[in-house]
């Protein structure tokens, strides 16, 4: 919850330019205190850039954005302090082993050092990874890494979670076990999440609500049955092709492609 | 009021002190798993000392003076080998925005100021490293350096100062280029003249004064003649705290300009 108990995230008339390029036209959305909320859409539709702003990772063009009541732009500290960040490409250092990341992360998000090593066992216990923590990060498979990179994320005890396309590249199984850690972390702990994805099925059984973005812009948000009852439809892969008239896979630039495989690549 | 802006401020330091260490602490863990890495990159300074050291050893001219050209060249050598390891820590960064650990890092609390530090003094360690193997060759094979503790802490503190500087410059790079094959060459481009544009080989009294004005204004020059004076004794000039001063400031700027440059790399 933010400090005034308002949401968790709030952003309003964001605008974020490239040059020329518009990667996001004027998004309004909030996320409550404890929701799993869903960013959806093809790549290129603004999602990642909309995170980035909320990690202050990017300044917006025009706009406001908070989250727990911080401004992204003038308290870019205060937000870092209480947020958890897993970026869509894997952001483990393979070159470390599993506890080294660990112990690295827990040193550079603010956790005092007298919890270090109780805070780094839960997050090993939660996401279970204990049995492969000497491991080397580039000897792990695609879901271990995910959840060791979950369990990173989780040390500083974050009011607030943003996952970017968290499951993509991995296989089926792999992909339900994250999504099981993640809500056992949400019932623990009432963490909020913010996820991006452009997998609908997931969307649908994982978040609560969901916002649609296409082409920059924020097309339909709601609860998945209000969408879907919204347009007369059954799922919400027909929801984004009602919004939009396109479907889901015609988006994405060629860089986006590259980077999806690369991340596939990397899971192996 | 004011004690809360000094608790402000004491955090401050002290989050930039912790991430500087957590980056340096990670640098160590990896030199730990891959301690092979600092023997192969050794062989190429060796190259320089043993064949061209060795070819040119009696050439009194290019020594500036000294009786032995290969003691000479041993600083001008650690040096460069640290360089190589710099230039090359901009590669690192374009790799870790590929692979997100860029924008992870930049989402946490650490100062932007402390990822650029931190990863200047990881380059520091890996030039330790390798100059404490060079130093080990040089005594094994007695060439003369004038061995005493203060000179080869002098010399190796020197070296890290140096080398972060250029680690800085190499991540200033890496800001403004988008792939690792585009950076290659812009590193290539830019360490092969800060290198002989400099005393590492020879000293400045031989150089046309063209190119001895650009080395006067190249830190790797002071550097090396910090570091002939430390470990050799022998100067060409300058007092060793010009070399300290000059050098140290070079890594204070670059690293100013990188922790403002260095977040564009995601852009």
């Amino acid at each position: 919850m933010s400090r005034d108990g308002g949401a968790a995230v709030l952003v309003d008339g964001l605008v974020v330019r490239f040059g020329e390029v518009e990667a996001v036209r004027g998004v309004s959305f909030a996320v409550e205190a404890g929701e799993s909320f869903g960013l959806l859409g093809p790549n290129g539709a603004g999602k990642t850039t909309t995170i980035r702003v909320l990690t202050t990772l990017l300044r917006p063009t025009a706009g406001r954005a908070q989250v727990a009541g911080h401004d992204v732009v003038r308290e870019g500290l205060g937000v870092r302090r209480i947020l958890g960040y897993i970026p869509q490409a894997i952001s483990i250092d393979g070159a470390l082993t599993a506890r080294e990341n660990l112990e690295f992360y827990a040193r550079v998000t603010d956790v005092p050092r007298r919890e270090r090593a109780e805070r780094i066992e839960h997050a090993v216990t939660v996401m279970g990874l204990g049995d492969f923590l000497g491991r080397l990060g580039r000897q792990l498979s695609g879901g271990m890494l995910r959840r060791l990179e979950i369990a990173t994320a989780l040390l500083n005890r974050p009011e607030i979670l943003f996952l970017d396309e968290p499951t993509v590249g991995l296989d089926p199984t792999a992909r339900r076990l994250v999504w099981e850690h993640l809500q056992e972390l949400r019932a623990e702990a009432g963490t909020t999440f913010l996820v991006t994805t452009h997998q609908m099925e997931e969307a649908e059984r994982q978040c609560e609500r969901i916002a649609i973005m296409d082409r920059g812009h924020l097309v339909a948000q709601g609860t998945p049955g209000e969408l879907c009852a919204d347009y007369g439809v059954q799922t919400l892969d027909d929801v984004f092709t009602a919004a939009t008239g396109r479907t889901i896979e015609e988006g994405g630039s060629f860089r986006d492609a590259r980077r999806s495989r690369r991340i596939s690549r990397r899971l192996g | 009021m004011l004690d809360a802006a000094v608790a402000s401020r004491a955090a401050s330091v002290d989050r930039l002190r912790n991430g500087v260490a957590a980056m340096a602490w990670a640098e160590l863990c990896k030199l730990r798993h891959d301690n092979l890495d600092i023997f192969t990159r050794s062989v190429q300074p060796l190259l320089w000392l043993f064949v061209f050291g060795t070819a040119l050893r009696r050439n009194r001219a290019l020594a500036g003076g000294f009786h032995d050209y290969r003691a000479y060249l041993a600083p001008g050598i650690m040096a460069q080998a640290a360089l190589f390891i710099a230039i090359f820590f901009g590669l690192a960064v374009i790799w870790e925005r590929d692979v997100g650990q860029l924008q992870r890092l930049l989402a946490t609390p650490i100062p932007r100021l402390a990822i650029v530090l931190g990863k200047a003094a990881g380059a520091g360690i890996r030039a330790i490293a390798q100059a404490l193997v060079l130093l080990a060759v040089l005594a094994l094979t007695g060439i003369s350096v004038r061995w005493s503790v203060g000179g080869v802490v002098g010399a190796l503190v020197l070296l890290v100062l140096g080398t972060g500087g250029f680690a800085c410059l190499s991540m200033i790079l890496a800001s403004l280029v988008r792939t690792r094959e585009r950076f290659m060459g812009i590193g290539q481009m830019v360490m092969m003249p800060l290198f002989f544009a400099s005393s590492a080989l020879y000293p400045l009294s031989i150089m046309p004064t063209w190119l001895r004005v650009v080395a006067h204004g190249n830190p790797l020059t002071y550097e090396v003649h910090g570091m002939r004076q430390l470990l050799l004794g022998i100067s060409s000039g300058g007092a060793l705290w010009v070399d300290f001063v000059f050098v140290g400031a070079f890594l204070a700027l670059a690293a100013g300009i990188a922790a403002r440059t260095y977040p564009r790399a995601i852009l």
